[in-house]
């Protein structure tokens, strides 16, 4: 066992602090969040620098890296800034699919804009009637020649109205049991007639990161665009949230981490009853609590990306790692809240928002009962 | 021992629950949104005979009792908590001045309170750093003939920019002991020298304000004291204890609004081939929360009923108060999960509820002050 990080790491992990500390601004995230705008400035300057794709290979311009040092950047950025960290992470969405299962030349045409600071992803997966249940999809694409006609509605989307591309989970087989060997993945460009992306509107926290409902009318896409084989969609999606639910904890763990000092600091800043708060014990055992869990946390999260760099695939190390990193960022956020009283449940003083981004984190990407699921299957196995 | 509720509390609840539905709900999220304070809201609620519910009829009001107090805030939370903080403030006010205020200050003022000629009544004791250690109070007044003048500042004033009255705890004797000097004034609004301050942007219950106050050189005629001089801090005590009860039933009425409509969801949301309410994971959810909060429900009417027995209530109204304001935290959490990527969107009320409710640990005594009192009733005042 070695649980150092190696000095690769470590100077990404420090470069990506010493960018969020010098680039988010604290009044401007206020901004976004008030206007519900994504921070494209932060965003281009990060990818110029290399963050954005820092996993993908260097031919197709990444830094050439794996998830854990992806996960690093991820938790510096939503430790100094939970909106903005949650944004930037999300700004590939999805485009993992293309670079584990895509042709050289889909790589290249989509995958190289995305480390450019030049375009934005999306996922399309969800949809109104199948959330957390995607086995069967309404959307469908047909395929007619050189093309595929797709027609459907997909909600939740994130990126959606912002993205250049997404790739959407059709099904092109209605005929198969079972139904989702019927499915395949189809990146669609944003300036595609018949499609269209609205934003689904105000939601509890993840403000600056849009969330669409896409609607397909008669798309026609070139076949060029299929993604891997016709009948893998399923098995494409379920393969990235392998990869995607540890993107997600690593958000956790950054929020968790960064309510955890707002509220340190602010205990040893606070007088109350003629001394700082720091000096009783409830508020020593919370924090006590609270650097404990994300200690946990971070272990998983590490040992999830760690075995992924290594070839292992691991649903249930992912999924434990996702379900237990969501809940502690819940809980840290919400002791947050407790610990700053009155000024906590302030904007201006940000654990609040934490709090509000940290509880996405328990339902996108699978919610903590689908973890739980595919912990189960993993433990029980297939009972009768 | 005997768990029915008298006609009259049956009536008045059935009253509160029709005007909350028709009257409260459908415009929830837009004060929600836009902050905008409930005032003829507040107007109806007063002719209801809501605003006075613990006075007697001759200064205007119902005087129907404490638990029905509770029961009318409980059903008002679950159609708006921010007109329910203020209901259940206003209550309060009028509670202090008519046990503590001359004959003369009761004759001004509660008729216009129980009416709803005021738009609420507010109390100001907290300040910037007179949060939990409420003793720590800077805000004084100086005897000055006939009159006293108040100089200070208040913060994190629920209804301190709507109220017609607030009660204003100051420094009276600056040499007493430690709580010792505090008195409390009534000050009506827009006496000369009292001056409100930002209506502070916070995370939930935003309709219902919440200021800075000034007070510089603002003089008050002598017979606005409540009580005799050093009276402050009892007086605080009582409605604070007051208090408590009202803000557990309103954290109650949040916590069964969220499971209620999150069981009526499950019933409808069909995942892999069947309603969600079919998973046990949901069913135990559902059953954990009703659980919980009538185990609640039954400490606050506890409480309730000593208070009306006009029997020592503030151990009990703190226990209500913690395990109301935490147990509703939970429930309201457990709702939007039941909905998904649904509920933590705006379309839905339940990520509402869930912000509203987070402050219902912190206001009236934060979580941690009530088990400081609760600790300090079991093992005495030394070890406290």
């Amino acid at each position: 066992m070695d649980f150092e990080l190696t000095e690769a790491q470590r100077d990404i992990q420090k470069a990506a602090r010493e960018f969020a500390e010098g680039e988010f601004d604290r009044q401007l995230a206020l901004e976004l969040e008030r206007e519900h705008k994504f921070p494209w400035e932060i965003w281009k300057k990060a990818s110029e620098l290399g963050f954005a794709g820092i996993h993908f290979p260097e031919e197709w311009g990444g830094g050439g890296y794996g998830i854990l040092e992806n996960v690093l950047v991820v938790e510096e950025f939503c430790r100094v800034d939970s909106g903005i960290g949650i944004a930037l992470s999300l700004s590939d969405f999805s485009s993992e699919i293309i670079l584990r299962s895509g042709t050289p030349e889909q790589k290249k045409k989509f995958l190289a804009p995305l480390t450019e600071g030049k375009a934005i992803s999306s996922g399309a997966f969800t949809e109104p009637d199948h959330g957390s249940d995607i086995t069967l999809m309404s959307t469908q694409a047909l395929r007619k020649g050189d093309e595929f006609i797709i027609n459907g509605t997909k909600t939740f989307i994130t990126n959606g109205t912002i993205a250049d591309f997404s790739i959407v989970l059709c099904q092109s087989d209605f005929d198969v049991t079972p139904s989702y060997r019927g499915q395949c993945t189809i990146i669609v460009e944003k300036d595609r007639d018949g499609f269209e992306a609205a934003d689904i509107g105000d939601k509890m926290g993840i403000k600056m990161t849009s969330t669409a409902e896409l609607s397909f009318r008669d798309v026609r896409v070139p076949v060029e665009n299929l993604v891997g084989g016709e009948n893998r969609g399923f098995y494409q999606v379920l393969e990235f949230f392998d990869e995607s639910r540890i993107e997600i904890a690593a958000q956790a763990v950054g929020i968790a981490q960064g309510a955890y000092e707002r509220a340190l600091n602010y205990a040893k800043e606070r007088t109350q009853f003629g001394r700082k708060i720091a000096l009783f014990q409830a508020i020593q055992h919370k924090l006590a609590e609270m650097a404990t869990k994300i200690e946990t946390a971070r272990l998983l999260l590490y040992k999830a990306a760690w075995n992924f760099d290594q070839g292992r695939i691991d649903p249930k190390l992912t999924s434990m790692c996702k379900f237990y990193a969501g809940r502690v960022a819940v809980e840290v956020a919400d002791e947050a809240i407790q610990i700053l009283g009155g000024y906590g449940y302030t904007t201006e003083y940000e654990v609040e928002r934490f709090y509000r981004d940290a509880r996405i984190t328990e339902i996108y990407e699978g919610t903590r009962e689908i973890q739980k699921n595919t912990i189960a299957n993993a433990i029980l196995g297939k009972l009768k | 021992m005997d768990f029915s509720l008298t006609e009259e509390q049956e009536m008045i609840r059935g009253m509160v629950r029709e005007f909350a539905e028709k009257e409260l709900k459908p415009k929830a999220a837009y004060h929600d949104e836009t902050k905008e304070f409930p005032f003829e809201i507040l107007k109806s609620l007063a002719r209801l005979g809501l605003m006075g519910m613990n006075i007697p009829q001759e200064y205007g009001g119902s005087n129907v009792g404490t638990t029905a107090y509770s029961l009318a805030i409980t059903e008002i939370a679950k159609g708006c908590a921010a007109t329910a903080v203020t209901t259940s403030v206003t209550n309060m006010v009028a509670e202090v001045i008519h046990e503590f205020g001359t004959e003369e200050v009761k004759n001004k003022h509660l008729p216009k309170i129980c009416s709803g000629e005021y738009p609420a009544g507010s109390f100001a004791l907290t300040e910037p750093q007179a949060g939990s250690d409420a003793a720590n109070i800077r805000t004084t007044a100086a005897k000055d003939g006939d009159s006293y003048v108040l100089n200070g500042q208040k913060s994190f004033i629920t209804s301190g920019g709507q109220s017609g009255i607030t009660v204003v705890w100051a420094v009276t004797d600056k040499e007493a002991k430690r709580g010792k000097g505090i008195s409390a004034f009534v000050v009506e609004k827009g006496t000369p020298g009292f001056i409100i301050g930002k209506n502070e942007e916070k995370m939930g219950q935003r309709a219902s304000s919440t200021n800075e106050l000034f007070f510089e050189d603002c003089r008050i005629p002598k017979e606005n004291l409540l009580g005799q001089e050093g009276d402050g801090f009892k007086i605080s005590m009582m409605e604070l204890d007051g208090g408590r009860i009202g803000i557990a039933s309103l954290a109650l009425g949040l916590g069964y609004a969220a499971i209620d409509y999150a069981t009526e969801y499950a019933k409808g949301r069909e995942q892999f081939g069947q309603p969600i309410a079919n998973f046990q994971a949901i069913q135990w959810m559902v059953a954990d929360s009703y659980t919980e909060l009538d185990a609640a429900q039954l400490l606050v009417l506890r409480a309730s009923f000593l208070k009306e027995k006009k029997l020592p209530f503030g151990k009990e109204a703190s226990m209500a108060k913690l395990f109301a304001s935490e147990t509703a935290g939970r429930v309201t959490i457990k709702a939007i999960q039941i909905l998904g990527g649904y509920g933590y969107t705006k379309e839905y009320p339940v990520e509402r509820y869930h912000r509203d409710v987070i402050v219902t640990t912190l206001y009236e005594g934060t979580s941690e002050i009530q088990r400081h009192v609760i600790a300090r009733s079991i093992f005495g005042r030394k070890q406290g």
